[in-house]
């Protein structure tokens, strides 16, 4: 039998046997606990799902289905249709550039191509370091000061491809202090 | 009154290193030990000027900006003394009069929605108070319901969301609904990129917001409200979140609101990044917590809305207009728009445009005001192009068409929608193809896939676009064009696909040339696209 290595993380996990075997993490529960009942807090349980572990671990979808009640297909339809749902680990830094109309205008694709080059990744990808995670978002409402970029909450305006280049090789340095 | 400091510190300021500026300002306070007071603020709307520092005492006002970290002891030397009279780029001083009187770019605006926007403080319930905060509500709950929905009516107040729809009617309609409990949304979902209309006012004046809302529960009987806001936006959130909970406090949510007998609950849900879900009947499913997509109307929101409840859905704007409705009364608001529409309208003025920024004017201006006068033109001294208004679902209206009055009939005229707001002005160096295959890129990305023509049709208008960018397009490629549009245009189920068109049709009828350019000639006028296919021009 050939393996195959899936994009899809829940494919993968089918696999494993049934998840309710060991209990579901007690800061999980927690979470699941406050909308047992609820029958329209699934967006809302997964975004506080992915804002603790960062992002929605396949095993953690199916605790929230089989604790909630909701389909698992249902659950797997929801964290695929809205754009904020990640199903695999981000790097540690989320580097977001704006490809929004006024950031576009303002050539910010040079921008997301310099970084592109320099980290040696493509968007939606993860540096093998697992610092940096390449993304384009449609717009952050900062659009007078165009072109945009934003690492995790930080909103940086007025880029040019060399500037922000400099912010990630900063971060870099404090990462990797010279020994 | 002592001397107070104002600093914008919305997501725009903040982007521009407002942060850092508070620190610097704090700082300088500290150790030249002057009396004054540093305030937080949201965003005046110059945005091209951020961040921005005021000082005001009493007899002066002074507005500063860029104000970098490392300027703030210059500037603020001149008002406290020290530093050896230091000199002051006098471009850095944008006004020296409380009300902006001398700065073009405010000067010409007239803010209603945004009036409080830069000037208070928006997680203080005072600030709104002492600006007249609640005080349309406590008239509104004195008035029978009808009678503010009259007034609402007769202000000419018309949706800000988009499509232009009476708002009094839509309370009238969903308030003559026999169901209950009945719902009220907020649309603050703001997907158009390159739009920051919405954003601003909540951070810069959320309680705003929330008394139009109130106002709106009173007048329809709605006893619960959804604000739902984009993912984007998590300073709006805590805006809104601290705002809720003063409102609380102070007695104008929960049980017999003032005494009128009025129960009512806010509750905020945030989006989770996805386009479509500014569509009424997508947002709503996505209220109920399922997949964002959008269904046949009727019935509509009004009728049958969340869970089947009876819905009123209005936008950001349309709900900060009612305030100043009820207070100045109906016919000073109709007065200051057209014929058709009275109010103002906030645009998010970006693009090549050398002052860019949040601007709020009558309905009735000229673009042209707007673009030339308040924007000062293109900032690369090129001749302005074209304008783009309402985003991917918007149009182009060309340069000579700039004497259009901004109005929801005389826009439509041009081809291009009023929209949400967004105004994105480009210069000559712009290919109008691949401005068109950039929004195609948009919508095609965000079609929910739920009904073909959207789904389908926008992709197969990118994949001619897209061979026409790379020379390969052939007059009946404008032709298949030209009927997938139309396809898509009256096929579609929701406005996201009937509206996907527009940014091609109109570049097609303003800018016809640069298309057979490219088919003809295999030319980018703009030089622009690469002309080869395989390798990407500028749009991603
Ligand atoms: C694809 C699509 C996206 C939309 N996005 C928004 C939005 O972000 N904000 C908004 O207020 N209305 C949006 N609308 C319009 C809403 O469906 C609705 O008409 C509006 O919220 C009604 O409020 P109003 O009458 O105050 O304008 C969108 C419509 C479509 C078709
Ligand atoms: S277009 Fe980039 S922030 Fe709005």
């Amino acid at each position: 039998m050939h393996r195959r290595v899936s994009a899809n993380p829940i494919r993968r996990f089918n696999y494993q046997g049934d998840p309710l075997a060991e209990p579901a993490p007690a800061d999980l529960m927690e979470i699941l606990d406050r909308y047992r009942g609820q029958r329209d807090a699934l967006i809302t349980v997964l975004e506080e799902i992915q804002a603790r572990y960062s992002f929605l671990p396949a095993k953690h979808l199916q605790y929230a289905s089989r604790e909630l009640g909701f389909p698992l297909a249902q659950v797997y339809g929801i964290s695929t249709f809205y754009n904020v749902f990640k199903l695999t680990a981000p790097g540690r830094y989320q580097v977001r550039v704006c490809k929004g109309t006024a950031c576009h205008v303002n050539r910010s694709s040079a921008m997301l191509d310099h970084l592109s080059e320099k980290l040696g990744i493509h968007e939606d990808e993860t540096t093998a370091d697992g610092l940096f995670t390449l993304q384009t978002v449609a717009c952050m409402g900062a659009c007078s000061l165009a072109p945009v970029m934003v690492i995790n909450d930080q909103t940086y305006g007025r880029m040019t491809p060399d500037l922000s280049w400099e912010i990630l090789s900063e971060l870099v340095a404090t990462e990797r202090p010279r020994v | 009154m002592s001397t107070v400091i104002r600093i914008g510190t919305s997501t725009c300021g903040q982007a521009a290193g407002a942060e850092s500026v508070v620190s610097a300002v704090n700082a300088y306070v500290d150790r030249r030990q002057v009396p004054v007071t540093v305030q937080r603020t949201g965003c005046l709307g110059a945005c091209h000027n951020e961040p921005l520092v005021e000082v005001t005492d009493n007899d002066v006002a002074v507005l500063y900006g860029p104000v970098s970290p490392e300027r703030v002891s210059l500037v603020l030397d001149r008002h406290f003394g020290g530093g050896g009279g230091r000199w002051v780029d006098p471009s850095w001083i944008l006004s020296r009069r409380p009300d902006h009187d001398d700065f073009p770019f405010l000067a010409r605006q007239t803010k209603v929605t945004t009036r409080l926007c830069g000037v208070i403080d928006p997680m203080s319930l005072d600030d709104y108070l002492a600006n007249g905060g609640y005080m349309a509500l406590r008239d509104a709950l004195r008035m029978p319901p009808e009678k503010v929905i009259a007034a609402v009516k007769d202000s000419r107040l018309r949706g800000r969301g988009g499509a232009g729809f009476s708002t009094g009617t839509k309370w009238e309609i969903t308030r003559r609904q026999p169901a209950s409990p009945k719902f009220l949304i907020c649309n603050a979902d703001e997907g158009d990129p390159g739009a920051f209309m919405n954003r601003t006012m909540i951070e810069g004046d959320p309680h705003r917001v929330l008394e139009g809302m109130l106002i709106a529960a009173w007048a329809i009987g709605a006893s619960k409200g959804y604000l739902y806001v984009r993912a984007e936006y998590p300073l709006a959130v805590k805006a809104l979140r601290n705002a809720i909970r003063q409102a609380a406090e102070y007695g104008v949510t929960g049980k017999n609101i003032l005494g009128s007998g009025l129960d009512f609950e806010f509750v905020i849900k945030e989006g989770a990044g996805a386009f479509v879900c500014g569509e009424e009947t997508a947002l709503m499913h996505s209220i109920e917590g399922q997949r964002g997509t959008p269904s046949m109307r009727p019935p509509y929101p009004s009728v049958a809305g969340l869970w089947g409840y009876p819905t009123n859905i209005n936008n950001v704007e349309s709900f900060a207009s009612i305030p100043s409705i009820l207070l100045h009364g109906p016919a000073w608001f109709a007065a200051l728009g057209t014929e058709q529409s009275g109010g103002t309208k906030a645009f998010a003025l970006t693009g090549a445009v050398r002052a860019s920024g949040l601007v709020e004017v009558p309905l009735g201006t000229p673009l042209r005001t707007l673009v030339e006068e308040i924007g000062g033109g293109c900032k690369s001294d090129r001749p302005v192009k074209a304008v783009q208004l309402g985003g991917p679902s918007g149009g182009c209206v060309p340069a000579e068409l700039l004497d259009t009055r901004i109005d929801y009939e005389d826009l439509r005229r041009t081809g291009a929608i009023m929209g949400s707001g967004g105004m994105v002005v480009v210069d000559d160096t712009t290919c109008m193809v691949d401005f068109a295959r950039y929004f195609l890129t948009f919508t095609q990305d965000e079609s929910c896939g739920k009904c073909v023509p959207c789904r389908v049709g926008t992709r197969k208008m990118l994949g001619i676009l897209t061979k026409i960018c790379h020379g390969q397009g052939t007059h009946q490629d404008l032709e298949r064009l030209t009927r997938l549009c139309e396809t898509v245009r009256t096929g579609s189920l929701c406005g996201l696909g009937t509206t996907a068109p527009n940014p091609v049709l109109t570049t097609m009828r303003y800018f016809e040339r640069e298309y057979v350019a490219h088919v003809d000639a295999g030319l980018c006028p703009a030089g622009i696209c690469s002309m080869r296919p395989g390798t990407s021009t500028r749009a991603a």
